[in-house]
């Protein structure tokens, strides 16, 4: 048996609520390692499509698949980080403790945590707040603690649902960047939502656009700019300004 | 800070409570001056009765608020996370809730007697009702993105129940522990005042029998003594625990 190519894969996703279409014949694949970004306006399903694969909601209709087998749960091999990380995060636990509710859904030894834990706040850049508790942490960091947690539960697969959305512009630049080192360590595959066009560009490999009532693909876009990108130089592209340009474009007409 | 301005107004009623009586002339069978009310306490106080009182009424209590807390609390857990246990347990709650818990003091003493018994079972009773309803409420509150979150870990049903729900819902249920401990000295003073002849309930109706009400008004005091200082404590517990959330109000226990 040969491993399947697709680390994800959607065939004909159908999702109704309440009578209503929310997500009609969604059909894409993943590559292991490959990094893809959603975006969409809002109520186009970008959400719902990640709770699908998250096996939080089921769906009406067609197949999704992790490695080959078909999601009907959740697993911890796909990790989820929420854009709300304020509700999120166990308000009661440290930033240690936060981290460490993902090890011990796992079943890691209560001796090995620690030296766990702190090496994730370090590579999320929380190392001097592992006593702190989510109220004591900004915004930024309280995402941060998310992601560490994500990454706690070593998953195969990071879903992320505008996880910068309510952060502001230096704190999102800063994160995206952190998230694609981690990523390029770790060789995750990453389902990144956002609503940001120059977001998606500068994250993904690919770029998926979603269009709404109900919520479809609309168009699939390579985005072919090399790693690492940069902040400054990966913006000035002048291919990412042309992928920018073509993606807007497509944005406009579907919203016309 | 400034705490004592509170005691202007109780200080000032007492005053002019003992000057009432000076100015009005001959013993009372029914009223005591301050002044006597407080030569009583001290000498129930200093005789031991008091405190021996106090010790059967707060046995009770602690026994029946233990008792029925817990067992509400863990019904109450139980029914937010079954929605079947919910509907066959609907109609069993709801005609039982509204029977006050005084109401039971006849049957529980043909079961249990006088003594501790009967007091611990009606205290019990009484307590079991809010805290069922108030941590199914409480349980129903809980943040629904951390029961994802633990859906997601895959945590277990205990799992969830001990890392998620009972902290999530914590600082309700402390509220809810609060209320029913103010419900249970009220359960257990009628109790003893109607029924078991013991503790600070039967020490008022002694005084009240044998014609001493400045023994009852030192009995009265002290009571409410309890009452305050009980919720001072759990109020301090309340803080002591939830103070470092950034989801729990504290301000109240400050």
């Amino acid at each position: 048996m040969s491993l399947p190519q697709a680390a994800l894969e959607f065939e004909a996703v159908a999702l109704e609520l309440g009578g209503r279409a929310i997500l009609q014949d969604i059909g894409f694949t993943v590559a292991r390692g490959e990094f893809v970004s959603l975006i969409g306006a809002s109520g186009c399903g970008k959400t719902t499509l990640l709770r699908l694969l998250a096996g939080l909601i089921a769906p009406s209709g067609g197949k999704i698949r992790l490695d080959g087998r078909p999601v009907t749960t959740p697993s911890r091999q796909v990790a989820l980080v929420f854009q709300d990380y304020g509700r999120a995060l166990l308000p009661w636990r440290t930033a240690t403790g936060n981290v460490s509710l993902a090890l011990e859904a796992m079943g890691v030894p209560p001796a090995e945590r620690p030296q766990r834990i702190a090496a994730l706040l370090a590579k999320t850049g929380l190392a001097g707040h592992a006593d702190k508790y989510p109220s004591q942490l900004s915004g930024g960091m309280q995402q941060r603690l998310q992601i560490a947690r994500s990454l706690a539960q070593d998953p195969a697969v990071l879903l992320m649902d505008e996880p910068f959305g309510a952060l502001d512009a230096m704190t999102r630049q800063a994160l995206q960047d952190e998230v694609l080192r981690i990523v390029a360590e770790r060789g995750a595959t990453v389902l990144f939502v956002t609503h940001d066009l120059d977001e998606a560009l500068y994250l993904g490999d690919r770029v998926i656009v979603l269009d709404a009532n109900p919520g479809r693909i609309a168009r699939m876009l390579e985005i072919p700019l090399p790693r690492p990108r940069n902040q400054l130089t990966t913006r000035e592209n002048s291919e990412f300004l042309r992928l920018r340009r073509e993606l807007f474009t497509a944005m406009q007409e579907m919203l016309a | 800070m400034r705490a004592w301005r509170g005691g202007i107004v109780p200080v000032v009623l007492l005053a002019l409570a003992e000057i009432g009586f000076r100015l009005r002339a001959g013993p009372s069978d029914s009223l005591a001056p301050p002044s006597r009310a407080i030569a009583a306490l001290l000498s129930i106080l200093g005789d031991g009765s008091l405190l021996f009182g106090s010790a059967q009424t707060l046995g009770s209590l602690l026994a029946g608020l233990a008792l029925g807390s817990l067992a509400g609390l863990g019904a109450g857990i139980v029914l937010a996370s079954s929605e079947l246990l919910r509907r066959l347990s609907f109609l069993s709650i709801e005609m039982l809730r509204p029977i006050p818990s005084v109401a039971l003091l006849p049957l529980s003493l043909l079961i249990f007697g006088f003594g501790y018994g009967m007091e611990i079972a009606v205290i019990a009773f009484a307590t079991f009702w809010p805290s069922l309803i108030l941590s199914h409420s409480a349980v129903g509150q809980i943040e629904p993105r951390l029961m994802e979150v633990a859906r997601l870990l895959r945590l277990s049903r205990w799992q969830t129940a001990a890392k998620i729900i009972l902290p999530a819902a914590a600082p309700r249920l402390m509220t809810a522990l609060r209320l029913a401990a103010g419900l249970a000295l009220v359960v257990a003073v009628t109790a003893e005042i109607v029924s078991n002849p013991q503790g600070l309930g039967h020490d008022l109706m002694i005084a009240q029998e044998t014609l001493r009400p400045e023994r009852m008004f030192a009995v009265l005091f002290w009571v409410g003594l309890i009452g305050w200082g009980k919720n001072a404590a759990l109020l301090r517990l309340e803080r002591w625990l939830f103070a470092h959330r950034g989801d729990v109000d504290t301000s109240i226990a400050a």
